[in-house]
């Protein structure tokens, strides 16, 4: 499947817990009831202390708005990661986000299509190199990097948030690439 | 366990800069840590033994050649099972590699398709089949997640791991290539400021 803004599915490779499974502990490990329709968190439900810590994880990083880095870019370090490390499926949600937020969608088209080479803003290039270079195993997050971030006017508290958003999605893309995968 | 392990491997202290900038992500940072006790000290070991985690952690974190955090699943691991250390320092040095790397399916991505090893454990006798499978699995997952197949998946069941034993393996290996990732991301920001 080709890296794309559309709506996508996704299909588990284990069995997840049915809705009629769930206990309050999973309930609540899903924090947003809703969650219970998808079988991805059905699945993570399995273990629900780890989801549950998980996803508190994840809305802070993401949706904090005590100043930091703009939503958009936080989302942009998400999508750079997920087309980095391949996961089609992540990338998707991640884009459709970072276009919202950012309102530039032929920038994030741009991200998707030619991939993290493609042209882009002083500012989006540090943030994607620095995302990059946090998905490399061993890392590759160096002295170089924060220069460039702080060239494009980050301050710690937006770099911290650049290395929060892009190492949560080496987290969240593994479990989507590993558990299932995208329809 | 109450000491942030993040702060603690990053060298964060009280009252510093950083311990500041981390104050402003509270459930961030509360719930990082909580991710980590739900994974090392969990209720039950029904499905995944505390030695496994451990021995798993300390595969991750050498595969990602930082110390200070592959010394912290070491020191575990050594307190728990000494002799499985030494057989896991052997998987590090057969594993190291660098990625991340994998074929695409897709033919639009053919371009970007970087081939690389697939690891197999070596000493699986000494290992047994059951943490050997979770090491292999484990280098999938690190190195090349895009070539992750229910395969994959079939091959941890077959070697004995329940269905919930696979996702608490899959979240403790995915956890840390979150945890690695903040711990030297921060050093960094911390060392140069």
């Amino acid at each position: 499947m080709k890296f794309t803004q559309e709506q996508l599915g996704w299909e588990p490779w284990l069995n997840p817990l049915a809705e009629d499974e769930l206990t309050e502990a999973h309930t609540d490990a899903l924090i947003d009831k809703a969650r219970a329709a998808s079988p991805y968190f059905r699945l993570l439900a399995r273990d629900p202390h780890v989801l549950h810590a998980r996803t508190k994880t994840d809305l802070d990083i993401f949706s904090n708005t005590d100043g930091g880095l703009p939503r958009a870019e936080r989302e942009l370090a998400a999508t750079a990661t997920s087309r980095h490390n391949g996961c089609v499926f992540c990338a998707s949600v991640h884009a459709r986000f970072a276009a919202h937020h950012s309102k530039r969608p032929d920038d994030v088209r741009r991200l998707l299509d030619e991939g993290i080479d493609g042209h882009q803003s002083e500012r989006w290039r540090a943030i994607i190199d620095a995302s990059v270079a946090l998905a490399a195993t061993p890392g590759a997050f160096g002295a170089d990097h924060l220069d460039a971030l702080r060239a494009a006017g980050l301050d710690d508290l937006e770099i911290s948030d650049v290395i929060h958003a892009a190492s949560f999605f080496n987290w969240a893309n593994r479990l989507m690439l590993s558990l299932g995968e995208p329809s | 366990m109450t000491a942030d392990v993040i702060d603690h491997l990053a060298g964060i202290h009280p009252g510093s800069p950083l311990d500041l900038l981390r104050e402003r992500r509270p459930d961030a940072r509360e719930h990082a840590q909580r991710s980590y006790e739900a994974l090392f000290a969990p209720d039950s070991e029904q499905d995944v033994t505390l030695v496994e985690r451990d021995a798993l952690a300390t595969f991750v974190a050498g595969l990602h050649q930082d110390r200070a955090v592959t010394g912290h699943y070491a020191d575990r691991l050594a307190e728990l099972a000494p002799d499985l250390l030494k057989n896991i320092e052997k998987e590090i040095d057969a594993g190291r590699t660098a990625g991340p790397y994998g074929v695409y399916d897709e033919p639009a991505l053919a371009a970007e398709s970087l081939v690389g090893p697939a690891f197999r454990t070596g000493g699986r006798a000494a290992l047994g089949e059951r943490l050997a499978a979770g090491l292999d699995h484990a280098h999938l997952l690190i190195f090349r997640p895009r070539e992750a197949t229910a395969a994959h998946l079939g091959r941890l069941l077959d070697a004995g791991w329940t269905t919930t034993g696979a996702v608490t393996l899959s979240q403790l290996v995915a956890f840390l290539t979150f945890q690695i990732r903040v711990v030297a991301g921060l050093r960094l920001l911390g060392a140069n400021r």
